[in-house]
């Protein structure tokens, strides 16, 4: 599990994070959602260290993150797996070796073992075959299942995922989702998404908080969203034309 | 380089140098990173030392017309200009160019497209992974190509001086040979030394803190170059006065 307490953070004058606080369970799919400019990227940002609060804690299963030194820290980066908005795999590695980059660093496994875990993860995300290819050769679907396969090739306890559909079409951006969901239940991890797609809150969203000019507004599921009072909420949830005219038929 | 910039870039160098993860690994990036320097370096080296060495020759000779100057005195001084200045203050300053400028894309455009970031969720050390075989590429392959330089701008020179009727053969090797004092080897990879630390350091600092998209990165490329060649005449001025 995965908590944050009262975590403030500010660049210059503007205080993006005003005191946040929250639960993050392993086994469902957590969601941290708002529109742009809200702060949930450096929430995720502060949660996995590569922005530092100026106040509050996180904790991973009671081990307080922003306390530990470098090498702590190393120890709780090698349970993590992330995948990142634009993907960011390395241009000079081809899929295979993405994949392979963290076993190598991390393990003593012999090549065939690797090879065999990197096959597997390939396989889990529906790209067998692809080792050779790089990068540039991939669609952006690919490179975020790529992403995903190289988040779990560690077997990571905790799987962040920053904005996953951004770029993608609706019918890849379920696909993503649903790989998502499966490897969280599958794996037991604590999944954290940072989004801001309609489709993923209703498809995966088993716990969502969302948050509004830098303050947590309301958590809940994704069966209760659709149900509230607040209004900074209805207006980001019934912000498209679809959900809008869905909302309007019930 | 401000002070607060000095001070991030000592503190980027002692991440960079701090224990490797596996060794294994390092050494491959080393390797790649000696070739990409040092080979790929060794054809623009070896075409300007050449030509340099050969220039050299002849404004020298222009410059000493004089009954009282044995023509000797070619073959040394341009012996000596070569191995402690020429060779290896050109050499770094058109490397600083060349491979300055692709460490600092290179290294800014992992960082614009969050590559440096996943690598710090992995639980590696990113500057150490990123930097340090770069340096240690530099720190070796650049006093190498100074070497190769230093042959090839005296054997320019000889080429120049020969076959313009400049200088004869026998007066110029006679020059090269005579009163040769080893130290100015010593001095010049010292300087080499020098510069293949700060042509991969400073471009490296350069791209590792660059913030926002494809204009940074290259503006973060223009300034390492500057900073790189002005550190090195720099250095080449400190080191100079140390030694000699």
């Amino acid at each position: 599990m995965i908590e944050i307490k009262d975590i403030h953070k500010s660049f210059g004058d503007n205080e993006v994070l005003k005191g946040i606080s929250g639960k993050f369970k392993p086994g469902v799919t957590n969601l941290i959602i708002g529109g742009s400019g809200s702060g949930k990227t450096t929430l995720l940002k502060c949660m996995i260290g590569l922005h530092t609060p100026e106040q509050g804690s996180v904790l991973y299963d009671g081990r307080e993150f922003t306390q530990l030194n470098t090498e702590e820290r190393i120890e709780i980066r090698k349970e993590i797996g992330m995948l990142f908005q634009g993907s960011a795999l390395f241009d000079s590695m081809t899929v295979e070796e993405n994949i392979m980059f963290p076993l190598n660093m991390f393990t003593d496994q012999s090549r065939s073992e690797k090879l065999e875990r990197v096959n597997f993860c390939l396989n889990r995300v529906n790209l067998e075959g692809k080792n050779k290819l790089f990068p540039a050769e991939l669609s952006g679907g690919m490179k975020k299942r790529v992403g995903i396969a190289r988040a779990i090739a560690m077997n990571p306890k905790y799987l962040f995922c920053d904005e996953p559909n951004s770029g993608l079409d609706p019918k890849t951006s379920i696909v993503i989702d649903e790989l998502i969901k499966e490897i969280t239940e599958e794996y037991n991890t604590t999944t954290i998404v940072v989004t801001h797609d309609m489709n993923s809150v209703m498809g995966i969203g088993d716990y969502i908080m969302f948050l509004h000019e830098g303050k947590k507004f309301w958590e809940g599921s994704n069966k209760e969203i659709a149900k509230t009072d607040i209004d900074e909420l209805n207006d980001f949830v019934f912000a498209s034309r679809f959900m809008k005219a869905a909302k309007d038929k019930l | 380089m401000n002070f607060t910039n000095f001070g991030r870039y000592i503190l980027l160098l002692k991440a960079a140098f701090r224990r490797p993860e596996k060794m294994k690994i390092y050494m491959k990036a080393i390797f790649q990173q000696m070739d990409f320097i040092g080979v790929g370096s060794l054809g623009l080296i070896s075409i300007i030392s050449t030509f340099i060495g050969a220039v050299m020759t002849l404004q020298i000779a222009f410059q000493l017309v004089s009954d009282f100057i044995p023509k000797t005195i070619i073959g040394s001084v341009n012996r000596d200009s070569s191995i402690l200045e020429l060779s290896p203050t050109i050499s770094a300053i058109v490397l600083a160019g060349k491979i300055g400028s692709a460490i600092s894309s290179e290294i800014g455009t992992m960082r614009v497209t969050e590559q440096i970031d996943a690598l710090e969720i992995m639980g590696i050390n990113a500057p150490g992974y990123l930097i340090l075989p770069k340096i240690i590429a530099g720190i070796t392959m650049v006093p190498m190509l100074v070497i190769i330089s230093m042959v090839l701008s005296i054997s320019g020179g000889y080429l120049g001086g020969t076959l313009s009727g400049a200088v004869s053969s026998a007066e110029y090797i006679q020059g090269i040979t005579t009163d040769f004092n080893p130290y100015t080897i010593t001095v010049a990879l010292v300087k080499a030394f020098v510069f293949g630390f700060i042509i991969t350091s400073v471009p490296a600092y350069e791209g590792f803190y660059v913030k926002g998209g494809a204009l940074e990165v290259a503006q973060a490329s223009t300034r390492a170059v500057v900073v790189s060649c002005i550190s090195i005449l720099a250095c080449d001025y400190i080191v100079t006065q140390l030694l000699l």
